[in-house]
C-alpha cells in the first residue's frame, strides 16, 4: 500500500475509491479473504441491481465542521441538503457536558436555498449573500461552506468566492467540496472537511506542544484522563475545536485517531506537511490492540517505561473483571453491522469477550489508509488477534442484506453502530446494542464497560421478544431465503 | 423566490417522500442522490413508517450516472423492489441530480404500470419547491395516475355523505397523526363518511380508490394542499370546503363543523342537523368544563405565568394557535413569524384572519422562510414581562436567551415525541394547554 499524496494547494482531495480504492460491496468466504484480497492489490467493487438509501459526503463534511466552537456553517444547495443538520446542533448541545463544556453557543446553520433560477443562472450571488449574513448575524471566526450535487453539476466556482470573500471580511472562508454523488463512499466527506481545515486554518508551527492532536466524534473526555497523566493534553478534532485550536494542531507531539476510516487523511497530512507523527498503530480495542497502541504511543513519545508501567498497572485492575465477564459470555453469537472501520473494533470486542461472531456486514472497505503502513488495518489485526470471521460482507449499509443475515444466521446479539440498523435486530426479536459514544470501547477498561453492557442487553430481551410478535416487516418472503448476494452483479 | 435561509423549518420538493410514507404500505423510490433519503428522514423524527428511512429503494446517483443518466439502474432497482419489498404502491420520485441531468422517470413508471403495477412518478428535485407544494403535487401524481383507474366502480360524487379530507401536512405537522383522526372522529360525528388518507386510521390505498366517489373536499390550510382540492374540483366537478386556519379549543372546532356542516347540506349530504348539533355541543361542553376547571389556576396562580407568545410556524398554525391562545387561556399573541414560505397570493387572506381575531389588538405577522432571522427580531424585543414561544428544536435556545418559557410544536424537533397528542380539534386546544402549562410549571423546582 502506497502513501497518499498531500496537495493543500488543490483545492480538493481525491475521493477514497481513487487515492484508497474503497469499495462498498463483497461477498466472500471470510473476513481473512477480503484481508488477503486488499494486499494483492485485487480488490474490485461491484454494482448492485437493488439498492437502498446511503448517506452521503455533504453529510459528513458538515459533520465534522459543524461543531467547531467559533464557526458557522452554511450549506451551498437546495434547502433539502442540509435538512439533518439540526441533528448536530442537538448532539453539539448534548454532549458538550460530557467534554465539560458548559457554555457552547448554540449551532447556526444556513442554506443558500438554491432555487430553480439558480440552476439555470448559478448560485454564487446567493452564497455571498449568505455568507455576509453569516458574517453580521455571528461574528464568527470561520465560515464553513459544504457544496452539495446541484451545486456541483451547475458548476459553480465556489473557490472564487471564499477567495474574494474572505478579502471583504477577514476572517477564514473554507470550502469542503463534498457533493453526494462524487463518491459511493460517504466518508469522503470526512476528507473533505479535514482539507478545508488543514489548507484554511492549520499554521505552521512555532513551537513543539505538550499536546496530542485526537482525531474523533464527540465522545467523552477521556483521552485528558490518559494522557494527563503522561503530562499531555488532548486536542480534538474537529466537533468542539476552536479556529486557534485546530491552527495549533501542527504544533502537537503526535496525532491519533479514534478510528482510521475517520482520520486517516488528515493524521497523515499533519505528518507529511508538519511533521507531528501519527499513531499508526490501530485503535485500542481489545487487549492486544490496546497493548500495541499504547507501546506506539510510548515509541512517538519518547516515554516507553513509563507505559510498561501504565499497561502493567492497568491490566491487573481490568483483566480479572474481563475475564469473570468471559464466563458469562462465552459461546455467545453476535452479529455486526456498522461501518468500516468501527465494526472491525466491534468485532474485537466481542472476540475479547470470548463470544463468538458470526458474521458482519461493514458498510464500506479500504484496502490500505493513507500512511500507507498495515499497522493502521484494523481488521487485519482482528483476523490475527483472534482468528477468521465467517459470512463477512461489505453491505453498503443495506437494510435489505441485513435484515436477510440476522434472519439466515440468527445471532444471540446484534451489536451495531450506525442510526437505521439496531431497530431490525429489535424487530427480528434478537437483542441489540448500539453505544453512541466512540471511546466507550476503548482501552483495557472500555471492554468491562462494553462486556456489561452487552451482558444487560442479553438478559433483557422481554421487549424484544415482545416486539419480534407485532413488528411491522415489509420484505418478502423470497427475499428473507436468497443469498445475500442475489443483487450484486 | 426567495433567499438564504438560516435554521431551516423545511425540506425540499423530495420531502414529498414522508407524504408516501403517511399511506399504509405505499413506498417512495427515490431517483437521487444517495443523501436525500437519509436528509428527508432526518429532519423529521421517526419518519421511517412502513417503507420509508433506510428501506427505501434508492438508485444514489454517482458520478457515472451524472455523465451517462441512471435510467437503467431505475429500471432495475424498480423491477426488484416487486421482488424484495411487499407493498401497495410505489412513488418514483426524482431528486436533483437526475433533475439537471434530466432523466426520464415517466417512461420507467409507464412501463410497470402497462404490467398493471400500481405506480406513480413525480419528478421532485430540491431546487424545484418546498415540501410544502410537493405534498400537493405528489397527491395530485396520485389521483392521476392511480386514483383515476378506478373511476368506474367509484362513479364521481357518487357517495353524498363521503368527503375527502385534507389538512395536515405528514410529518411536517408534527401532529399529523392525530390531528387527522380527530378530524375523522369529528366528521364521522356529525355523520360524515370520511377519507382520511394518511395514517393508521385511513384504509390505505383501498381508500384512495374511493377519493372520486365523495361529494365534496374538506380542505383544513390557509394555503397548502389547496392545489389538490382545486385539481379535484377541476376533475370531478368536487367543490371544497375551505377552513383556513387549524381549529384549535371550542370556539373553533364548532365554527368548523358548523361550517362543514352548512356546506354538505347545500350539497346534498343527508345529516341529521340535531344529531349533529348535539354531537359537537356535547364535545365543547366537554371541553370548557375543563376550562371553567382551569380558571382558578389562570387566575390565580401566583408564581408567574407566560402573558404572551411569539409562535414561529406554519401560517395554519399561526392563525390558529393566535385565536386560540388569546380567547381561550388569556396568552396575547404579540409579533408571529410564519416560516413556511407562503405564497404572495394568500397573505392577505391571513393577515385578515389575524386582524379580525380582536378589535383591540393588531397582531402584526412576518412572512419570511429565513426563521435566524425571525429568531434575531424576537431577540431585539422587550422580555421584562414572562411569555412563551411556540417554535421549532431551533428555538429552544432563543427561548433561554429570552427568559420565556418554551413548547416545541414545529419540525425539526428533537425534545419532544408525538405519539398521541393532536393540537387540533376540541381535545388538541386541551393538549396544548397541557404541554403549555405543563412545560411552566415544571420549570418550579
Amino acid at each position: 500500500m502506497s502513501k497518499t499524496n498531500v496537495n493543500l494547494d488543490i483545492e480538493t482531495v481525491q475521493v477514497r475509491e481513487q487515492r484508497l480504492g474503497a469499495i462498498t460491496t463483497w461477498h466472500g468466504e471470510s473476513a481473512a479473504e477480503l484481508v488477503e484480497k486488499s494486499a494483492c492489490g485485487s480488490l474490485k467493487d461491484r454494482e448492485r441491481s437493488f439498492s437502498q438509501c446511503l448517506g452521503c459526503s455533504t453529510t459528513h463534511g458538515a459533520c465534522q465542521t459543524i461543531m467547531i466552537q467559533d464557526s458557522v456553517l452554511i450549506s451551498h444547495g437546495p434547502v433539502g441538503c442540509s435538512s439533518c443538520f439540526h441533528d448536530f446542533a442537538f448532539s453539539y448541545r448534548v454532549s458538550g457536558a460530557n467534554r465539560g463544556l458548559t457554555d457552547l453557543k448554540e449551532r447556526h446553520v444556513y442554506s443558500t436555498n438554491l432555487e430553480e433560477k439558480e440552476t439555470i443562472y448559478g448560485g454564487l450571488q446567493k452564497l455571498r449573500d449568505t455568507i455576509r449574513a453569516a458574517y453580521e448575524r455571528e461574528h464568527p471566526n470561520a465560515i464553513f461552506i459544504v457544496t452539495t450535487c446541484a451545486a456541483g453539476i451547475i458548476g459553480d466556482d465556489v473557490e472564487s468566492v471564499t477567495n474574494e470573500m474572505e478579502k471583504e471580511i477577514g476572517i477564514p472562508v473554507c470550502a469542503v467540496y463534498c457533493e453526494g454523488f462524487r463518491s459511493r463512499v460517504w466518508t469522503t466527506g470526512f476528507d473533505a472537511a479535514y482539507h478545508a481545515i488543514a489548507r484554511k486554518l492549520v499554521k505552521p508551527p512555532k513551537q513543539k506542544r505538550k499536546m496530542i492532536n485526537v482525531i474523533n466524534f464527540w465522545g467523552y473526555d477521556l483521552f485528558n484522563e490518559w494522557f494527563k497523566p503522561l503530562g499531555y493534553e488532548a486536542n480534538y478534532i474537529a466537533p468542539y475545536a476552536t479556529v486557534e485550536s485546530l491552527g495549533i494542531a501542527s504544533e502537537a507531539a503526535a496525532t491519533m485517531q479514534v478510528c482510521p476510516t475517520l482520520g486517516t487523511y488528515l493524521a497523515h497530512v499533519l505528518e507529511e506537511e508538519y511533521g507531528v507523527p501519527e499513531i499508526k498503530e490501530a485503535p485500542p480495542y481489545g487487549i492486544p490492540q490496546t497493548d500495541a497502541w499504547f507501546r506506539n504511543l510510548g515509541e512517538v513519545l519518547g516515554i516507553s517505561d513509563e507505559i510498561e508501567k501504565l499497561i502493567k498497572q492497568k491490566k491487573e485492575e481490568y483483566l480479572p473483571k474481563i475475564q469473570a465477564l468471559r464466563e458469562k459470555l462465552r459461546g455467545k453469537k453476535v452479529y455486526v453491522a456498522a461501518g468500516a472501520s468501527y465494526g472491525h473494533n466491534l468485532l474485537a470486542i466481542a472476540r475479547e469477550l470470548g463470544m463468538e461472531a458470526i458474521g458482519a456486514g461493514i458498510f464500506h472497505h479500504e484496502p490500505g489508509f493513507d500512511n500507507g503502513s498495515e499497522r493502521t488495518d484494523v481488521l487485519r489485526k482482528v483476523v490475527t488477534n483472534y482468528g477468521d470471521v465467517p459470512n463477512f460482507n461489505v453491505c453498503n449499509k443495506q437494510e435489505f442484506e441485513l435484515v436477510n443475515r440476522l434472519h439466515a444466521l440468527k445471532p444471540d446479539l446484534l451489536l451495531a453502530r450506525h442510526g437505521g440498523m439496531s431497530r431490525w435486530g429489535a424487530k427480528l426479536g434478537i437483542p441489540s446494542l448500539l453505544i453512541g459514544d466512540e471511546h466507550f470501547g476503548m482501552g483495557y477498561e472500555g471492554l468491562v464497560k462494553y462486556g456489561e453492557r452487552i451482558l444487560e442487553t442479553i438478559e433483557n430481551d422481554e421487549f424484544v421478544k415482545n416486539l419480534e410478535k407485532h413488528a411491522f416487516v415489509p420484505y418478502t418472503k423470497w427475499w428473507l431465503e436468497q443469498p445475500v448476494d442475489t443483487f450484486m452483479k | 423566490m426567495s433567499g438564504f435561509i438560516e435554521q431551516e423549518r423545511y425540506t425540499c420538493a423530495i420531502g414529498a417522500l414522508q407524504t408516501v410514507v403517511a399511506i399504509p404500505r405505499a413506498v417512495p423510490i427515490l431517483h437521487s442522490g444517495p443523501g436525500c433519503g437519509t436528509m428527508i428522514g432526518g429532519f423529521f423524527e421517526r419518519s421511517t413508517g412502513y417503507a420509508g428511512g433506510n428501506t427505501m429503494p434508492c438508485t444514489n446517483f454517482g458520478e457515472k450516472d451524472v455523465v451517462f443518466g441512471g435510467i437503467n439502474k431505475l429500471k432495475n432497482i424498480v423491477e426488484n423492489t416487486y421482488k424484495v419489498l411487499d407493498t401497495d404502491l410505489q412513488v418514483i420520485l426524482s431528486g436533483c441530480t437526475a433533475g439537471i441531468t434530466g432523466d426520464d422517470i415517466g417512461s420507467i413508471a409507464e412501463e410497470f404500470k402497462s404490467q398493471g403495477k400500481p405506480i406513480v412518478y413525480l419528478d421532485t428535485p430540491g431546487f424545484k419547491m418546498n415540501n410544502y407544494r410537493s405534498h400537493s403535487e405528489v397527491v395530485n401524481a396520485i389521483i392521476d395516475q392511480y386514483v383515476s383507474d378506478f373511476e368506474d366502480a367509484n362513479p364521481p360524487r357518487s357517495r353524498k355523505n363521503l368527503v375527502n379530507v385534507f389538512a395536515s401536512i405528514p410529518f411536517q405537522d408534527i401532529f399529523w397523526k392525530e390531528n387527522l383522526k380527530e378530524y375523522k372522529r369529528l366528521l364521522e360525528g356529525i355523520g360524515l363518511e370520511v377519507n382520511i388518507l394518511f395514517g393508521p386510521f385511513s384504509g390505505g390505498v383501498r381508500e384512495w380508490q374511493t377519493i372520486p366517489a365523495a361529494n365534496f373536499n374538506i380542505l383544513v390550510s390557509p394555503w397548502y394542499g389547496q392545489p389538490i382540492v382545486e385539481h379535484l374540483e377541476s376533475l370531478y366537478g368536487q367543490p371544497f370546503y375551505k377552513f383556513g386556519y387549524v381549529p384549535i379549543g371550542g370556539n373553533e372546532t364548532t365554527r368548523f363543523l358548523e361550517g362543514v356542516i352548512e356546506f354538505a347540506k347545500e350539497n346534498g349530504a343527508d345529516i341529521d342537523e340535531n344529531k349533529a348539533e348535539a354531537f359537537y355541543r356535547r364535545e365543547e361542553l366537554a371541553f370548557y368544563e375543563e376550562i371553567d376547571n382551569l380558571t382558578t389556576f389562570i387566575t390565580e396562580f401566583r408564581y408567574g405565568l407566560p402573558g404572551y407568545v411569539h409562535v414561529i410556524g406554519d401560517a395554519g398554525y399561526v392563525v390558529g394557535l393566535s385565536k386560540f391562545l388569546l380567547t381561550e387561556t388569556g396568552i396575547i399573541p404579540k409579533e408571529q413569524f410564519i416560516v413556511d414560505n407562503t405564497p404572495k397570493k394568500y397573505q392577505k387572506e391571513i393577515e385578515s384572519e389575524l386582524a379580525g381575531i380582536s378589535a383591540k389588538r393588531d397582531i402584526p405577522a412576518v412572512f419570511d422562510p429565513d426563521a435566524g432571522k425571525a429568531q434575531k427580531t424576537i431577540l431585539s424585543l422587550d422580555h421584562s414581562k414572562r411569555g412563551l414561544i411556540i417554535g421549532s428544536g431551533w428555538d429552544r435556545e432563543l427561548a433561554k436567551k429570552t427568559n420565556n418559557d418554551f413548547v416545541a410544536a414545529f419540525a425539526p424537533v428533537q425534545y419532544r415525541l408525538t405519539l398521541s397528542t393532536n393540537w387540533a380539534g376540541y381535545t388538541g386546544g386541551l393538549h396544548v394547554i397541557e404541554d403549555i402549562y405543563n412545560t411552566v410549571l415544571s420549570s418550579y423546582e
